[in-house]
């Protein structure tokens, strides 16, 4: 079992860094005049609390380190927000972010393994992660090594079935080393998630399926940070981390409208956009 | 009468048996081998390496896009997956996990597909792969292996599990005729074999068909026609100059898959023929159906897939080429 001390963490360094990468993503979509900003957003502070705040344990200049932490973006449409995370930790040049969506670039629409360092899988098709992070548990068993396992799910996604097959198996297997984040922004693409295909008693379903479940506020860096260094919570479960996030968080006129969803902002929405992420 | 009788074969010991035998034995030779089931280990016979290794395999249960996925999982750990079920099952019910995890992230795994075909029978179409071929054919990555006895199944395992890169192999259920003799079996991804040598036609087969096309050759001898039989036990990368080869040198091709005729073996051959070397051709398969619950021999008998009507084929393309030769004079 890892061992992770209760460490001090510099609120306004990651705040910073959280600032960081929702520019990155605005400047990278805008760019390329597609994407999915606001399911981005939606997860900055998740992914700043992993990458930044010392939970997970990886190494930019050696990214296939055998005994790695992996992280796995089951949502593959927040590509922008992986591609800036990987670029900041230092796993590629931020120049690379700009390419993003454009022929001959490996900054692919939605993540491809093997194009990038630190892409831990293809994704895109939604649903297939967890069962990556699962093959990745039981491959660290077989290889003898201790390392964690974090994957970041949509909340959409958790309408696809291969999700269910996965939560059975991570309980039957015992995967402790497992933790899922759900980014729980509660909108999918053609609207609230309520009306369209609801998932409630969600934490309820996860727990029913021998998950430890905890819950969040998915903007508050520091109490992630405190979740995520509580797991395991229980010793032989996998853990869920359910996170209350605002689908396009950051920028107003995004938050209000959740047909941003697969849909960059235009330079002049992306400039007033720039002007609020830089004053919060 | 059984499958290569004929042709004076005799027949092997069920292809499950093998290919449980086989998967054991990679097992056992390289530690990085992991073997994953859809809850079918007792019929894919998985269930040696199950009983022999069992901290190397894994049941997930039935549920196919979980399997996958955690073998592409697995693959990312450097360990080399052997993602196993029913062709069915699998590759309908996973298309997608084996279309991002497998093919597109281009990872070092191999996918069984069992009971690939008709020949499982008495189960009926729900649990037949008739498409398999065509939807591993849909992914650019993808090698496709269709071994066609016992000793290239054997072979087909071991070669699949070296290679680097995604990996699908069909198998069968009933036993086939000992083609190859056990220890000598040339078996090279992408190359294939020239099973029997002969000069008015050539017959391409993979799988089960590779000993009903040389029931046919033999048959055909006694109507004074040398048919060749070419092995294609890898339908990709595909063997472009064996099969040129053969279009330039018996000018008359007949095709034999257990599959359906759209989007298998047969189509994709008559691409490249077509555009080195055109030559009459025809296709034996199925055709645009869905077959029956029944014994497999009397499933061959009624869509025909025998070598009678790979024969009768035969005969057929051969008259073709002549009228050809009659039509436009050989070049001196």
């Amino acid at each position: 079992m890892l061992d992770y001390q209760e460490e001090a963490i510099d609120l306004n360094l990651l705040k910073d860094k959280a600032r960081q990468l929702r520019l990155d993503i605005l400047e990278m979509t805008t760019k390329a005049g597609s994407g999915h900003p606001s399911s981005s957003f939606s997860a900055v502070e998740i992914l700043t609390a992993l990458y930044f705040g010392g939970i997970l344990r990886y190494r930019p200049d050696e990214p296939w380190w055998p005994e790695r932490d992996r992280f796995i973006m089951s949502k593959g449409h927040a590509a922008p927000l992986l591609y800036a995370v990987l670029a900041n930790a230092g796993y590629f040049p931020r120049e690379e972010l700009w390419r993003l969506r454009t022929l001959g670039s490996p900054v692919q629409g939605h993540p491809i393994q093997g194009l990038l360092p630190g892409v831990e899988a293809t994704t895109g098709s939604l649903g297939q992660g967890l069962s990556v992070g699962i093959g990745h548990v039981l491959g660290s068993r077989l290889n003898n090594l201790d390392y964690r396992v974090y994957v970041l799910l949509g909340d959409g996604e958790c309408e696809a079935g291969q999700v269910w097959e996965a939560a059975m198996a991570a309980a039957h297997f015992k995967a402790d080393q497992l933790t899922a984040i759900l980014d729980y922004n509660k909108y999918q693409e053609t609207g609230p998630i309520s009306r369209e295909m609801g998932l409630e008693p969600l934490a309820e379903k996860w727990r029913s399926f021998g998950w430890s479940v905890s819950e969040v506020d998915g903007h508050d860096i520091a109490a992630i940070h405190h979740s995520l260094q509580a797991v395991p919570a229980v010793t032989g479960k996998p853990s869920m981390l359910i996170a209350h996030t605002v689908k396009g968080k950051g920028v107003t006129f995004v938050e209000a409208d959740y047909t941003f969803h697969g849909r960059a902002l235009t330079p002049e929405q992306a400039a007033k956009a720039r002007e609020e992420i830089l004053c919060t | 009468m059984h499958i290569g009788e004929k042709a004076g074969l005799k027949l092997g010991k069920a292809m499950r048996d093998v290919f449980g035998e086989a998967l054991l034995a990679v097992c056992q030779a390289n530690p990085r081998v992991v073997v994953l089931d859809g809850d079918l280990s007792n019929s894919t016979k998985t269930e040696y390496v199950r009983k022999t290794l069992p901290e190397r395999f894994f049941n997930i249960g039935i549920a196919e896009s979980n399997l996958v996925g955690i073998g592409a999982g697995l693959a990312g750990c450097g360990l080399i997956p052997w993602i196993t079920s029913f062709s069915s099952f699998l590759l309908c019910n996973a298309y997608d996990q084996i279309r991002l995890a497998v093919a597109i992230s281009n990872i070092n795994a191999k996918i069984l597909g069992s009971h690939g075909g008709i020949t499982l029978g008495k189960d009926g179409p729900t649990q037949m792969g008739i498409e398999d071929l065509a939807l591993m054919g849909g992914l650019p990555t993808m090698v496709i292996l269709v071994p066609c006895d016992e000793a290239s199944l054997r072979a087909a395992v071991k070669a699949a599990t070296d290679y680097v890169g995604p990996v699908f192999l069909r198998s069968s259920r009933v036993p086939m005729p000992q083609i190859y003799p056990e220890e000598r079996c040339p078996f090279e991804i992408g190359k294939a074999n020239v099973v029997r040598q002969g000069d008015d036609l050539t017959i391409v087969a993979c799988g089960l068909m590779v000993g009903m096309a040389l029931d046919a050759a033999a048959e055909l001898v006694e109507q004074g026609i040398t048919a060749r039989v070419l092995d294609l036990h890898t339908l990709r990368p595909m063997d472009t100059a064996a099969l040129i080869a053969a279009a330039r040198e018996t000018g008359a091709i007949v095709t034999a898959e257990e599959h359906l005729l759209q989007g298998g073996m047969g189509s994709n051959i008559a691409r490249i023929v077509t555009e080195a070397c055109p030559v009459p051709m025809r296709f034996i398969g199925l055709v645009d159906t869905y077959v029956e619950s029944a014994d497999p021999y009397e499933l061959l008998e009624k869509y025909h897939l025998t070598a009678k009507d790979i024969a009768a084929a035969a005969v057929e393309v051969l008259a073709a080429k002549r009228k050809t030769a009659d039509v436009v004079p050989a070049q001196a």
